[in-house]
This record gives structure tokens, C-alpha cells and sequence, in this order.
């Protein structure tokens, strides 16, 4: 495989940091050369979070050109809607968004309106081959208590559906050594639910 | 543990640009490193943080970016190798002693990690451009491109350094320190971390001697220059094509993946070793083509470096750069492979430009980055604008995590220029003006360069109003330790510095300390001082909340939670127009507050002029 291009976005706080640490160095494991970028500081305060992961035989840039995404990977639907033009229908851009809205300063307070799912899938339509939207923070919080693994039940879900080309004995290490030891359980539970999520 | 520390020789880890640097060190035997928190550098902080102490090596924040220097400048002197790291602007703050330790020259290696931030993902002063730095400095500099490239290129500045006797920047850009990729360790070595101070007549810069020193440092940078030409930094990959490429820094990424992209092989000088420049190295390339392109994020310096180069060696050379690629900004793929399209008639199968406008249509609301919920300084900036209001007054902005004043519903940055700055230029407003300020600082800000300014308004017989948000922490780079935490970089207890006594200390008369949750006490006292025809000052002190919320969360602790009685609430909006709590949401014309949020801090429960918000009771 020449590459492979996947960008994760979320709201600072979320878990995407730690949910593209996982998947790149899980690239790593399987032998591809790896890059990624985030950014840090200023806009973590609430604000945006896309990452770019790029793995394959031999990686340059970090960041994902624009058209070029394979998979984008949104754990709030507004952010999906942010990273559209990574993807594309050229390159048959898969969309994977959590159904999870944490409505940004601009609406709750200054009158700006945030988008149905409906106009949320017809705009990310021209950009997309597919667009899933999942419940996922919904599904952990019901089975476990709390939303904050869904990161890894979106996770599980995006690899049973074959939408990241690794193998899973390689996400499961990489899962290991990126959350604590004592929530590691709790986690392959999610991702296994993740996995069975049709 | 830290892979940074752990991970042994040949082995392959996928390590940020900054956790590199870091390894670079620790495998050259450091034994000292210091540094002001400032992002995109700050990770550098917390990795040592991290490590230091099982790496058996000193590390700490100091109170600004020049202290830091001259605390790794002290080590470098008494033979300890060192290293300093901070931000582009701390560098300008560390000039004034950067200069001089040139012409000292160090008995240790010691290298300069200097961070600039094209596109100003985390600071809005200016588009700063370090690189003229090294020219006035008189000190080489290195520039890498990848993760690995920091790790090496550290290992050989430290190597350089102690040869030459001379400090090393290397400066890196945001996209370079935030970037993963994959190294390839050495091996960590265990370097001294304790040397001798021996006396030096080269150290005294003093007349006569700093005029031979000045001349001698020109002879170390005429060899490094020699260093520079052979480099394995500096490096042509093959290529055909009447146009060749000369890259520096992470825009080398671009170009290689652009020329794929547009299916062109051209050849490639790309430079590490970028101050000395290798003039015979680009000279020999350049002699070959008709033109080439200068690729180089913000300044031209390379590229008129070359133009002077092609008078010498190839007159009718074509020097392309700024022009086809703009100063302002970071580049990305998109913007050389826009140039390389231009330059060489090739084009690039997927119209980029239409994607883009497609997009451009959607128009999705903005997610600007706001105050947490629970944050002190949301308080005290409710406390000013409603102490004010009507008032002709000018809000002095600072740099912290306050910066985010400068969004609605607040607006109270009116100005921000550097750390400190909001007392200096708040006091020559209030001495040319007829208008009151109100200048907003945080602690760490102030125990960074909050000080002589402060002791200026009191000389100069000045009256700004002084407020400053003291959360016991360096919040924004990431919750680093200050002076006033009582708590040092390696997590050692220490003496806590009263903010209040030093302001008294100053002369400061009215010296006010207020919990900023307490609204009404806040908005009397500001409309009190802020009529005063002395400096006065509110220490509007509470710690950060994410550092709160961490605590309790860790010894179990609950929080208080609030919540709006629908039949009382009148629907006003008062709460989340005024606030902003990222807590506080309407939905079909009912205000809620989501209890996952709220942090408990009662300031909606003050303000709200119905008394509709309450504190839930325990079930």
C-alpha cells in the first residue's frame, strides 16, 4: 500500500489525541513508515482538534492534502463537517462520525444554528463515498457509565468494518500502551462492542 | 515510564518533534536544561519534567526565557553540557544575554531550541521569523524537518559546540515539534552534571578584549562555514529538469510529496546547516540550471542569499521564490504544489481551488476556543464589563490564558503585545488620555515581566487599575509550575512567592486580594480602585479549574452542581449572553445546565437577576 490517509477530529477533551496516537502507532507495528500532526496550546482551550495520520511505505508530509483522506474519523458531527474538504468523491472518502453534539459558544449563545443530520450528511455528500453517523457516545455511556472510551468503541467499529487497513492484534497493543493499566479491561470491552456495533 | 528514556539503541519509536529534541540531548550527555513554558516548545518542558529525575539531570522553569538562557549559559561555562528551550518570542526576551554568551563562548556544548509558530496556531503577536537571529547573534543554526532530524541534529550541535566553543540554535517550526514520526535511537549517555567554574578573561566582555572576541568569533564562523559545506544536514537528491529546488525545514516534506503528486522528479538541495549557509554546496547547484526555487516558510533569507550567490556564479540564473509562495503563513502540500504547477506547466489532476470554494459554501458555525467552565477569569471579566459599563475605558491586554478575553461576550484585550506589556502601554495611555485603564495579567506573566513595569506606574506617579488573575499555575502552555505554585519543575515543594507582599513591596497602596467567584465583591472593588488617582491592584486569586477538577476527581471528591428552576427563570439569557459558561445551553427557549459540565462555581448563580440558578440538592 502507497498510503493511507486518515484525519481524526474532535473537541479538545474527547479522546481523539489518544485515539490517533493509538492508530498511528499501530501503523508502526504493522511496518509502515508513519507521520502525524496535531496541534497544541491556544485552540485545546474548547476548541477544534483535527489530526492527520498518514501511513505507508515512505511518508514526507504530515498533513493530509486536501481531497486525499481515506477515512475521517469525527467524534462530533460539527467537526465532521469542518474537515470536509480532506475528503472527496475522487478518492472515495469514508466519513465515520459519532452522533455526539457538543454545540460550540457561537450557537448556545450568539444565535448561530447547528446543522440537522440530514444537512450535515447532504453537505458532506460532494466530499464523500459514504458517510456513517453511529451513536457511539451514546452506547458507551448506556453500557458503561460514562462517554469517555467511545473514542475506542468508534475504534472497534471503523476496524470490524474494515476501514482501517491494520491488523487488530496490532490496535490491541497499541491500545495497551496508550490508556492506563487499570482501564484496560474496560476498553477491550468497548472496542469488542465497538466491533459487534452493526 | 517515558519512551523518551526507555527506549533503547536501534530501536524504532514514533516520537514528537519536541520529545526528539529531548533524546537528542539525553543521548549527548546533558545535564542541565531549562526553559519559560511556551507553546509549540512546551512539550520540550514536559517531557524533562517527565524524566529528569531518574535521567539523574537538572531541569527547571524559570521565571522568563532570559533567566532560563543565563541559567544554561551558567552551566555551559562551568562545563556542563546544557540546553535552553522557549518559543520565538523568548528569544527576544533572552537577546540580551543570548549577544553576549557568543563572545563569552562555552566550555560545554550548550544548544538554543528556539520554536517558531508560522500561522500563529499558538500566538497571535506576530509571524515571527528567528532565523535573522542567528546573523546577529553570531551563532550557527541548524533546521530540521522531521522527528528524526531533531534527535540528530541535536546530537551533532552538541558535538559542533563544544569544538567551536559556541552555542547552537536549533530552530524548528510548529508543524516540525508537533509532528510524529519514527526514530531510530542511539544510545543515552551519561554526561556530567557537575563541572568547575574556571576563570576566563574571554567570559569578562569588557573593552579592549571584546573587540578581539567579536573578530575571533568571525574566524569560528568562517570554519563553521567549511563544517556546513561537507554536512550530511546539507544534501542534493537527484533529479532531472532544468529547475531545481532549494528547501529548508519541513516545507522539504512538501516538496518531496508535491513532485510525486505532479509525477516530476527534480533534482533537490536541501539545507539543514542553514546558518553558516554552504555557499560553495549552493553555488555548485545553482551553476546547472536556468532557475531555481527557493522554498522557505516566512522571510526570503535564503532565497536573497541566493540571488547574491547567482551574481558570483551564474548571472542569468532566474531566483524564484516570494512571489510564487507568499511570507505570511505555513505552507502545506497544497501551496508548493500551486508553485511547482506554476514554474514548471505541469498540472495537478484534482482542481484543488474548486474543491476548496465547495467547501467555503457550507458555512458551519465557528468554534472559537473559550474560558472553561468554572474558570476564575470569566468571573473577574464579568466583574470589570459590569463595574464599567458606560465607562470610557481601555481593557490592557496580557498574554495567558485570559488572551481568550478577546472574544464576546467579553472584549476586554483591547491591546495584546508581549508578556508585561499591558502595564507599560497601559500606563502611557492613562498619561496622554483622558481615559481610565483596567490592565489584565496573569501570575506567571507577572513573575515573568509584570514586575519593572508595575514598579514604572508606581515611580511615575501613574493610576492604572492593575487586576491580576493569579490561578497558581502557567494554565495555557499546559499547567506549568511559577513562583507562586510552591511547587518546582521536579515536583519538589518550595517556597510559595506572595504576589501580595511583593506588591506592596512595590509601593502599591491599594493592594485588594479577592476570590474573583465572588461577583459583587469583585464589581465594587474594581469600581472603587479603578476611580483612584493611584496605581492600585486586586489580586483576583483562585486557583486554575482543570487543576481543581483533577484533584477532586483524584481523591474522590464531588463537585457542587447548579442547575436553572425552569418555573422561576424568566428567560432573559442573562446567564449564557453574559458568561459564555460552556455549561449553559437553550434549548427550544429553556436555559439548561448540563451537569457533566458545570464546574460549580456559582458565578451563574450570581448574576442571574431572577435568582433562577441554585445548587442541586443531594439525592
Amino acid at each position: 500500500m502507497k498510503e493511507f490517509n486518515i484525519i481524526v477530529a474532535g473537541v479538545g477533551g474527547q479522546g481523539a489525541l489518544t485515539l490517533a496516537t493509538i492508530i498511528a502507532e499501530a501503523a508502526m507495528k504493522e511496518g509502515y513508515d508513519v507521520r502525524t500532526t496535531e496541534l497544541h496550546g491556544l485552540a485545546q482551550r474548547g476548541g477544534s482538534i483535527p489530526i492527520h495520520i498518514r501511513f505507508g511505505e515512505k511518508m514526507y508530509t504530515p498533513l493530509v492534502l486536501e481531497g486525499e483522506a481515506d477515512l475521517i474519523i469525527a467524534l462530533e458531527p460539527l467537526e465532521a463537517l469542518r474537515t470536509t474538504y480532506f475528503g472527496s468523491k475522487n478518492h472515495k472518502t469514508i466519513f465515520l462520525i459519532d452522533n455526539y453534539k457538543i454545540p460550540p459558544i457561537t450557537v448556545s449563545a450568539f444565535g448561530e444554528k447547528y446543522p440537522t443530520n440530514d444537512e450535515i450528511i447532504s453537505h458532506i455528500k460532494p466530499f464523500s463515498n459514504k458517510t456513517i453517523i453511529i451513536d457511539a457516545s451514546k452506547i458507551v455511556e448506556k453500557e458503561t457509565g460514562s462517554i469517555l472510551s467511545s473514542n475506542i468503541f468508534i475504534l472497534g467499529y471503523a476496524l470490524s468494518k474494515g476501514l482501517i487497513p491494520i491488523k487488530e492484534k496490532f490496535i490491541l497493543e497499541a491500545i495497551k500502551e496508550n490508556v492506563p493499566e487499570k482501564y484496560f479491561e474496560l476498553n477491550k470491552k468497548v472496542f469488542d462492542l465497538g466491533k459487534k456495533q452493526s | 515510564m517515558n519512551k523518551v528514556l526507555t527506549g533503547k539503541i536501534g530501536e524504532k519509536v514514533l516520537l514528537l518533534g519536541n520529545e526528539a529534541i529531548v533524546r537528542g540531548a539525553l543521548e549527548s550527555g546533558i545535564g542541565l536544561a531549562s526553559t519559560y513554558p511556551g507553546t509549540p516548545s512546551s512539550e520540550i518542558g514536559e517531557t524533562y519534567a517527565d524524566i529528569a529525575k531518574e535521567a539523574g539531570i537538572y531541569f527547571e522553569y524559570s521565571t522568563n526565557e532570559k533567566v532560563a538562557l543565563e541559567v544554561a549559559s551558567g552551566a555551559a561555562l562551568s562545563g556542563v553540557r546544557s540546553m535552553c528551550f522557549f518559543k520565538h518570542f523568548g528569544l527576544n526576551v533572552a537577546c540580551d544575554s543570548l549577544f553576549p554568551l557568543a563572545y563569552a563562548g562555552v566550555k560545554a556544548g550548550m544548544v538554543i531550541i528556539i520554536a517558531d509558530d508560522p500561522q500563529g496556531w499558538s500566538s497571535g503577536q506576530s509571524e515571527e521569523d528567528t532565523r535573522p537571529f542567528a546573523r546577529i547573534a553570531h551563532l550557527p543554526m541548524l533546521e530540521p524537518s522531521d522527528a528524526q532530524e531533531c534527535k540528530d541534529f541535536v546530537k551533532k550541535a552538541y558535538e559542533l559546540s563544544e569544538k567551536f566553543q559556541l552555542p547552537f540554535l536549533v530552530r524548528t517550526t510548529t508543524r516540525v515539534n508537533h509532528m510524529r514520526s519514527i526514530v531510530k535511537l542511539g544510545d543515552i549517555v551519561k554526561g556530567k552534571t557537575k563541572g568547575k567554574f574556571i576563570k576566563d578573561i574571554a567570559f569578562r566582555n569588557f573593552p579592549p578584549y571584546v573587540v578581539e572576541t567579536h573578530e575571533e568569533l568571525h574566524k569560528k564562523l568562517d570554519k563553521l562555514k567549511e563544517i556546513s559545506e561537507k554536512s550530511n544536514m546539507n544534501f542534493v537528491s537527484k533529479g532531472k529538469g532544468s529547475l531545481g529546488i532549494i528547501v529548508t525545514g519541513v516545507s522539504y516534506n512538501y516538496v518531496m510529496d508535491a513532485m510525486d503528486d505532479l509525477k516530476i522528479n527534480l533534482p533537490v538541495l536541501k539545507i539543514g546547516f542553514t546558518y553558516p549557509l554552504p555557499d560553495e554546496l549552493i553555488k555548485n547547484f545553482i551553476k546547472k540550471f536556468k532557475k531555481v526555487l527557493v522554498v522557505e516558510e516566512l522571510e526570503p533569507i535564503v532565497e536573497n542569499h541566493v540571488k547574491m550567490l547567482a551574481k558570483e556564479t551564474n548571472f542569468k540564473l532566474k531566483v524564484l521564490g516570494k512571489g510564487y509562495l507568499s511570507s505570511a503563513g505555513e505552507y502545506n502540500e497544497e501551496r508548493i504544489l500551486n508553485a511547482l504547477s506554476q514554474i514548471t506547466g505541469k498540472k495537478y489532476e484534482f482542481d484543488l481551488i474548486a474543491h476548496k470554494k465547495k467547501y467555503l459554501k457550507i458555512k458551519e458555525p465557528k468554534r472559537i476556543p473559550i474560558l472553561c467552565p468554572g474558570c476564575p477569569h470569566r468571573s473577574t471579566f464579568y466583574a470589570a464589563k459590569a463595574a464599567t459599563k458606560g465607562m470610557d475605558i481601555v481593557y490592557a491586554g496580557d498574554v495567558g490564558c485570559y488572551i481568550l478575553g478577546i472574544f464576546k461576550p467579553f472584549e476586554t484585550q483591547d491591546f495584546i503585545f508581549s508578556m508585561g506589556a499591558s502595564e507599560g502601554i497601559g500606563h502611557g495611555i492613562r498619561k496622554t488620555t483622558d481615559q481610565k485603564v483596567i490592565c489584565f495579567l496573569g501570575d506567571s506573566t507577572f513573575f515573568h515581566s509584570g514586575m519593572p513595569p508595575m514598579i514604572n506606574t508606581v515611580f511615575n506617579k501613574s493610576n492604572p487599575l492593575i487586576i491580576i488573575m493569579d490561578n497558581r499555575i502557567t494554565a495555557m502552555t499546559g499547567h506549568q509550575p511559577n513562583p507562586g505554585t510552591g511547587k518546582n519543575a521536579l515536583g519538589e515543594e518550595c517556597k510559595e512567592i506572595s504576589i501580595d507582599n511583593i506588591v506592596k513591596a512595590f509601593g502599591v497602596e491599594e493592594v485588594r486580594v479577592i476570590d474573583p467567584y465572588n461577583v459583587n465583591l469583585m464589581i465594587s472593588t474594581i469600581r472603587e480602585l479603578v476611580e483612584k488617582d493611584k496605581v492600585s491592584v486586586i489580586i483576583a486569586k483562585r486557583e486554575c479549574q482543570l487543576l481543581i477538577a483533577r484533584k477532586k476527581k483524584a481523591e474522590g471528591i464531588k463537585t457542587a452542581k447548579f442547575e436553572i428552576d425552569p418555573n422561576v427563570c424568566k428567560r432573559c439569557g442573562t446567564c449564557l449572553r453574559e458568561l459564555a459558561c460552556p455549561a449553559i445551553h437553550e434549548e427550544s427557549g429553556v436555559f439548561k445546565i448540563d451537569k457533566n459540565i458545570c464546574a460549580g462555581c456559582a458565578v451563574c448563580a450570581q448574576v442571574c437577576p431572577n435568582k433562577a440558578i441554585h445548587a442541586v440538592k443531594e439525592e
